[in-house]
C-alpha cells in the first residue's frame, strides 16, 4: 500500500509539472469543449414519473419545449411527467406521441416558451471515430437535475439491432463507447459541436449486469426527424414494411423471395426474383442494409426504390405499408407493451441480484411522495391533454391540424366560394378542358364531350373519368377542403409530415375521411400552400393524385395555375388553368 | 516509475483507483502535444485499420458461449491471427473481412500456451498487419480497440471501434479463484471496456494505427467481480505466430499417414474414456479415467483437455485417436493437458506401469 501511495504522489507531481507546459491551442480546445458541454447540458432533461419512481432522460429540441425520449421511458412514466433541467427546476410535461417500434417518444415541457434547446445534426454524416458525448441521468443520480456527461467515440454506424423478443427494433442506429447506463435511456447523444445525433436507447447488457460495457446504441436523429411530424400528431405512429421479403443470394445480391400482391411495391412492378438495388437513396447490398434503409421511415411514406426486373432497371416511388395492424398499435395504449426493462436506479451497479440482474430499488425524488394511486393531473398538463380513443394525446392533433389550416386560410379565405367552380384551361393531350365542381357533383368537358357525375353516399365506386383514379371525386374533395375546412369532413386529422416530389423539406399532411373515401392533403412547409391531394377510394389501390402548382391570386384567393393529375405510374392530364369562375361571385381572370 | 506488479487480489481492488490516477495524469500529459483531442480526427486511422479486421464465426451458440470472435489479417494471402477458443472447435469456421466478403477459414495451427490460433482464408492482396512492424506501448498510450464485440456488426457492417488508454502494463498472473487463464505474460490493461463477448482476438492499435496487441478473452476476477480489459502485446505472440506462418510448428491440419507402429497405443489401453465424439471437431476432453490404468498412474484427471501428444497439437477426439495410433506402446508418451486454465504436462510410462503390475 505504501508503494501505491508513493506512486500516486509521483503521478501527481508529474501531472503538476506537465500542466505548466500546456500548449495554448490545447487550452483553447479544452475550453471550447467545456463550453459545448455546458451549453448542451442545459438542454438535457431528467424525466420522472409523477411521484418519482423510475424515469430516464430526454432532450429539448425546440424553445416551446418539445422534447425527445424513449418510449420505454415514457411508457413507465405516464401521460403527465416531471422533467428536471440543469437550471435546477422541475417542469411539468405531457406526452405528445409515441413510436413504440422505434422506441421514441415525444413529450412537451410546459410553462415556458424559451426553453434551452438542442440543434439536431445530420446523423448520416456521422463517421466511426467521431467524438461524441452523452448527457443524461444514469442511475437517476442527479437529484438536483444537473446531468451526467460521458465522452466517447462513435464505434459503429448503421447498426441493425434485432428486435430481441420485443416490439422494439433498432434499425440504422449509432454505436458509441461513451457510457450509456440505465437512466441514460432517452437522453441525447451529441456530436463534438453539441448537436444531437441520436437518442440513447440501448446498451449491450449481459452477464456483467445492467451497467455500461462500452457498447451503447442511439437511435439516429435522422430517423427521428422522419417521424417527428407523425409524433406531433399525438398518435401511436408505426414503422413500415415494403410488403416484400428479401434474401441475400450467393452473389451478394438482395433478391425478392416473397411479395404481397396488395402491396404498392407489387403495383409498381416488383416481382419475385427481382434484385433490389437502391432503397431510400441508399445502395442495398445486404438484407441488413435494406432493413436499415427501411427502418427509418414511417408507415405511409413514399420512398424512392430502384430494382432490376429481368434485364431492366426500374426507378419508382413506392408507398410503404404499416408494420403493425391498427389494433396492435391501439393495444399499446391500453396496456404496457413488452419493452425493454424500465430504467431503474441500481443501488450497486453491476452487482447481480438473484435472477442475475442487478438489484433494483426505487429512488424517491426529493419532495415527492412515493407513487401510490394516480394523482390528479396538474392543471397545466390538463390544459394540454385530451383523451380520445386511438390517440396518445388528441390535444396535439387538433393543435397541429389548426396550425396547418390557419396557415392556409391566412392566404385567402375560401369559405365564400360556395357556389359552383368552373376552371377553364388547356391540356397538351386533350386541348381545351373545362372542369366544374359543386357540392355534390363535378364534370369534365373536353372537345369530344362532357362527363358529369352526381355523387352518391357510396362514392368509392365513382372513379370517373376512367383511368384517372377518380379525378372528379378528387376535385370535389379539394373544393370541400377549401370551402368547408375541417367541418366538411367526417374527420380531418393532422397525419404528420411526409416528402412530396419536387417540394423541399417535409410537407405537413392532413388526412380527411368523408363517407367511404379518404384523402390526404399535403402542404408546402415553406408557405403553407396545398401542393398535393391524394384520394384513396379504398386500401391497397393507387390513389388519384392532384399536384397543385404555379399558385396565383384569383379574386383575392391563391389558386393553382397548374394541376397535374396522376394515377399509378401514369400522368393522366396536366391542366393549365386559364380561368376560374365562381358561381356566387363575379368572374375575373 | 514503472508499474509492474502482479495482479494479485489486493492489487485488483486497488486497480480502479490506480487506473483513474494514471488516466488523469495521462490526459494532462498528452495535451502537451500540438493538437487537442477535440480537434483530432481518428477517422483516417480507423479507415486504415478496419480493412485488416476480421469477424470470425464458428462453434458455440449456447448460452454464454457466443459463436463468434474477432481476428485480424497478418499476411496478404489471408492468414488471420485470433484467439484459440471453442469457437474454432468446428470444421466450418467462417471469416468475414471488412469489404463484406465471407470466407471459409481453415485452422492452420494454434498455441495453447499463448491462447492464439492462426487461420487461413483463400484470398489474396489483403490489407494486413505486419507483425514485425508492431510496436511496444507504455502506460498512458491512447489506444483504439477493434473487435467483433457482441456480434453487433452483422453482414458487411464494419467491426466496432472503442477508444481508451493503456492504464497499466503488467504481468497477468493467473490464479485459481481470481483470473483463470493459461496465459502468464505481459498484458496491457485498458481503462475502456474493450473485452466484451466476441471481442477476443481483436486488434489494439495506437492512434497512428500501429499494431500493439491482441485483445484477450474475457477474464473476470472471481473474487471481486472485476472484468479485466486487456490485450496481449504482439511482442509476446510474434515468435509463435511467425513459427506457425513459417510452418515450423506442428500444424493442426491432418498429418499425412505414416507407417503405423506394430503395437500402437490407443485410448482404451491408456485407460481413458473421452467425451462422446459427437461434433465435427469434438474437443478431446477426458470423461473418465479407469482405475489402476496408465492414465491414472500418470495423474490424468477427468475434465482434462488433451492439447498435445508429444509435440503434436491435438484439436479433436478423432485427432487424438489418430495420433495415438501412430505411437508405439512401449515408449514413454508425453501429453500436455489443459486442466482448468492451467497447462499441465503428464507422462505415461508404460514400462514402469508394467513393472509395478508385475511386482
Amino acid at each position: 500500500m505504501a508503494r501505491g501511495l508513493a506512486m500516486l504522489v509521483a503521478v501527481a507531481l508529474h501531472a503538476a509539472s506537465a500542466c505548466a507546459q500546456v500548449d495554448p491551442e490545447v487550452l483553447e480546445a479544452e475550453a471550447a469543449r467545456a463550453d459545448v458541454v455546458e451549453q448542451a447540458s442545459r438542454t438535457a432533461v431528467a424525466i420522472f414519473a409523477r411521484g418519482g419512481q423510475g424515469g430516464g432522460s430526454g432532450v429539448v429540441i425546440s424553445p416551446d419545449g418539445y422534447a425527445l425520449s424513449n418510449f420505454h421511458v415514457t411508457n413507465e412514466a405516464g401521460k403527465a411527467m416531471q422533467c428536471g433541467m440543469a437550471d435546477g427546476k422541475l417542469y411539468d410535461a405531457v406526452i405528445v406521441g409515441i413510436d413504440p417500434t422505434g422506441d421514441v417518444a415525444l413529450l412537451k415541457l410546459l410553462g415556458r416558451d424559451d426553453f434551452p434547446y438542442a440543434e439536431m445534426a445530420d446523423s448520416d454524416r456521422v463517421e466511426v471515430g467521431d467524438w461524441c458525448f452523452t448527457i443524461g441521468n444514469p442511475f437517476l443520480l442527479a437529484t438536483d437535475f444537473v446531468p451526467t456527461v460521458a465522452y466517447g467515440i462513435i464505434s459503429g454506424v448503421h447498426r441493425y439491432q434485432y428486435p430481441a423478443g420485443t416490439i422494439l427494433e433498432y434499425a440504422d442506429c449509432l454505436q458509441a463507447d461513451a457510457a450509456i447506463n440505465p437512466g441514460n435511456s432517452g437522453g441525447p447523444m451529441f456530436d463534438a459541436e453539441g448537436r444531437v445525433i441520436g437518442i440513447n436507447g440501448r446498451g449491450s447488457f449481459e452477464k456483467r449486469g445492467r451497467v455500461n460495457v462500452g457498447v451503447g446504441y442511439a437511435i439516429s436523429i435522422n430517423q427521428i426527424k422522419n417521424f417527428l411530424g407523425h409524433l406531433k400528431s399525438g398518435r401511436v405512429v408505426d414503422h413500415a414494411t415494403l410488403g416484400a421479403r428479401v434474401y441475400s443470394d450467393t452473389d451478394r445480391r438482395v433478391v425478392v423471395d416473397d411479395i404481397l400482391e396488395e402491396s404498392d411495391a407489387y403495383r409498381r412492378g416488383l416481382r419475385f426474383g427481382d434484385e433490389l438495388l437502391r432503397f431510400g437513396n441508399r445502395d442495398v447490398q445486404t438484407v441488413n442494409a435494406f432493413k436499415n434503409a427501411l427502418g427509418i421511415f414511417p408507415k405511409g411514406w413514399r420512398v424512392p426504390m430502384t430494382f432490376r426486373h429481368r434485364d431492366e432497371t426500374v426507378d419508382v416511388l413506392v408507398r410503404l405499408r404499416g408494420l403493425h395492424a391498427e389494433s396492435e398499435l391501439a393495444d399499446m395504449l391500453q396496456r404496457p407493451a413488452k419493452v425493454e426493462p424500465p430504467d431503474q436506479p441500481d443501488p450497486k451497479p453491476g452487482e447481480p441480484g438473484p435472477d442475475g440482474q442487478p438489484k433494483r430499488r426505487p429512488t424517491p425524488i426529493p419532495g415527492h411522495p412515493p407513487r401510490g394511486k394516480a394523482a390528479p393531473m396538474p392543471e397545466i398538463v390538463e390544459q394540454h391533454y385530451e383523451a380520445k380513443p386511438g390517440y396518445v394525446n388528441y390535444y396535439f392533433n387538433k393543435l397541429h391540424r389548426d396550425r396547418v389550416w390557419d396557415a392556409l386560410v391566412a392566404r385567402g379565405d375560401y369559405q365564400g366560394l360556395s357556389g359552383e367552380w368552373t376552371i377553364e384551361g388547356t391540356t397538351a393531350a386533350a386541348g381545351i378542358i373545362k372542369l366544374t365542381i359543386a357540392d355534390t357533383s363535378a364534370s369534365i368537358g373536353l372537345e369530344s364531350g362532357e362527363l358529369r357525375i352526381e355523387f352518391e353516399d357510396e362514392m368509392a365506386g365513382q372513379l370517373e373519368p376512367p383511368g384517372s383514379g377518380g379525378l372528379l371525386l378528387s376535385l370535389n374533395m379539394w373544393r370541400r377542403l377549401l370551402t368547408k375546412g375541417p367541418k366538411g369532413f367526417d374527420e380531418l386529422i393532422y397525419w404528420g409530415t411526409a416528402p412530396v416530389p419536387g417540394v423541399d423539406g417535409l410537407a405537413d399532411v392532413l388526412a380527411g375521411a368523408y363517407h367511404d373515401i379518404e384523402c390526404r392533403f399535403y402542404f408546402d412547409p415553406a408557405d403553407g400552400q396545398l401542393v398535393l391531394l391524394e384520394m384513396y377510394p379504398e386500401d391497397d389501390v393507387d390513389p388519384c393524385e392532384l399536384y397543385f402548382a404555379d399558385y396565383g391570386e384569383v379574386q383575392g384567393h391563391m389558386l393553382p395555375g397548374r394541376i397535374e393529375i396522376r394515377h399509378g405510374d401514369l400522368i393522366y392530364q396536366i391542366v393549365d388553368c386559364r380561368r376560374y369562375t365562381f358561381a356566387s361571385i363575379d368572374e375575373k381572370e | 516509475m514503472s508499474v509492474r506488479d502482479r495482479l494479485n487480489p489486493s492489487w485488483c481492488r486497488f486497480m480502479p483507483v490506480l487506473a483513474a490516477a494514471l488516466l488523469g495524469a495521462c490526459a494532462i500529459a498528452t495535451v502537451t502535444g500540438a493538437r487537442a483531442q477535440a480537434a483530432d480526427r481518428l477517422t483516417p486511422v480507423i479507415d486504415d485499420v478496419l480493412p485488416k479486421i476480421v469477424k470470425i464465426y464458428g462453434a458455440g451458440g449456447v448460452r454464454g458461449l457466443e459463436p463468434y470472435q474477432s481476428g485480424f489479417v497478418v499476411s496478404a494471402d489471408g492468414h488471420i491471427l485470433t484467439v484459440w477458443s471453442y469457437v474454432l472447435d468446428t470444421d466450418y469456421i467462417t471469416a468475414t473481412i471488412d469489404d463484406g466478403r465471407r470466407f471459409e477459414a481453415k485452422l492452420v495451427s494454434f498455441d495453447p500456451r499463448l491462447e492464439l490460433a492462426v487461420l487461413k482464408i483463400d484470398a489474396a492482396d489483403l490489407s494486413y498487419f505486419d507483425l514485425a512492424a508492431s510496436v511496444p506501448a507504455d502506460e498512458g498510450t491512447r489506444v483504439l480497440a477493434f473487435s467483433n464485440l457482441f456480434g453487433v456488426a452483422t453482414g458487411d457492417e464494419a467491426a466496432s471501434v472503442q477508444h481508451g488508454v493503456i492504464a497499466v502494463t503488467t504481468r497477468l498472473d493467473a490464479r485459481r479463484g481470481t483470473f483463470e487463464t493459461p496465459y502468464h505474460g505481459e498484458v496491457y490493461v485498458m481503462d475502456a471496456m474493450t473485452n466484451n463477448p466476441g471481442a477476443a482476438g481483436g486488434a489494439l492499435v495506437n492512434q497512428n494505427g500501429e499494431l500493439l496487441g491482441m485483445l484477450g478473452k474475457e477474464l473476470r476476477n472471481a473474487q471481486n467481480n472485476l472484468w479485466l480489459n486487456y490485450a496481449v502485446p504482439i511482442g509476446e505472440l510474434r515468435s509463435s505466430v511467425e513459427a506457425i506462418l513459417e510452418g515450423k510448428t506442428p500444424r493442426a491440419v491432418d498429418v499425412p499417414a505414416e507407417a503405423l507402429p506394430d503395437n500402437p497405443a490407443d485410448v482404451a489401453w491408456l485407460g481413458l474414456v473421452l467425451v462422446p465424439d459427437v461434433l465435427e471437431r469434438t474437443p478431446p476432453f477426458v470423461d473418465e479415467v479407469r482405475s489402476e490404468s496408465l492414465a491414472e498412474a500418470a495423474d490424468i484427471r477427468p475434465d482434462d483437455l488433451v492439447v498435445y501428444v508429444g509435440d503434436r497439437l491435438i484439436h479433436s477426439c478423432k485427432n487424438l485417436v489418430e495420433e495415438l495410433a501412430r505411437t508405439e506402446r512401449n515408449t514413454e508418451i508425453r501429453l500436455v493437458v489443459m486442466r482448468g486454465q492451467e497447462l499441465v504436462e503428464v507422462v505415461v510410462a508404460p514400462n514402469e506401469a508394467a513393472e509395478s503390475e508385475s511386482e
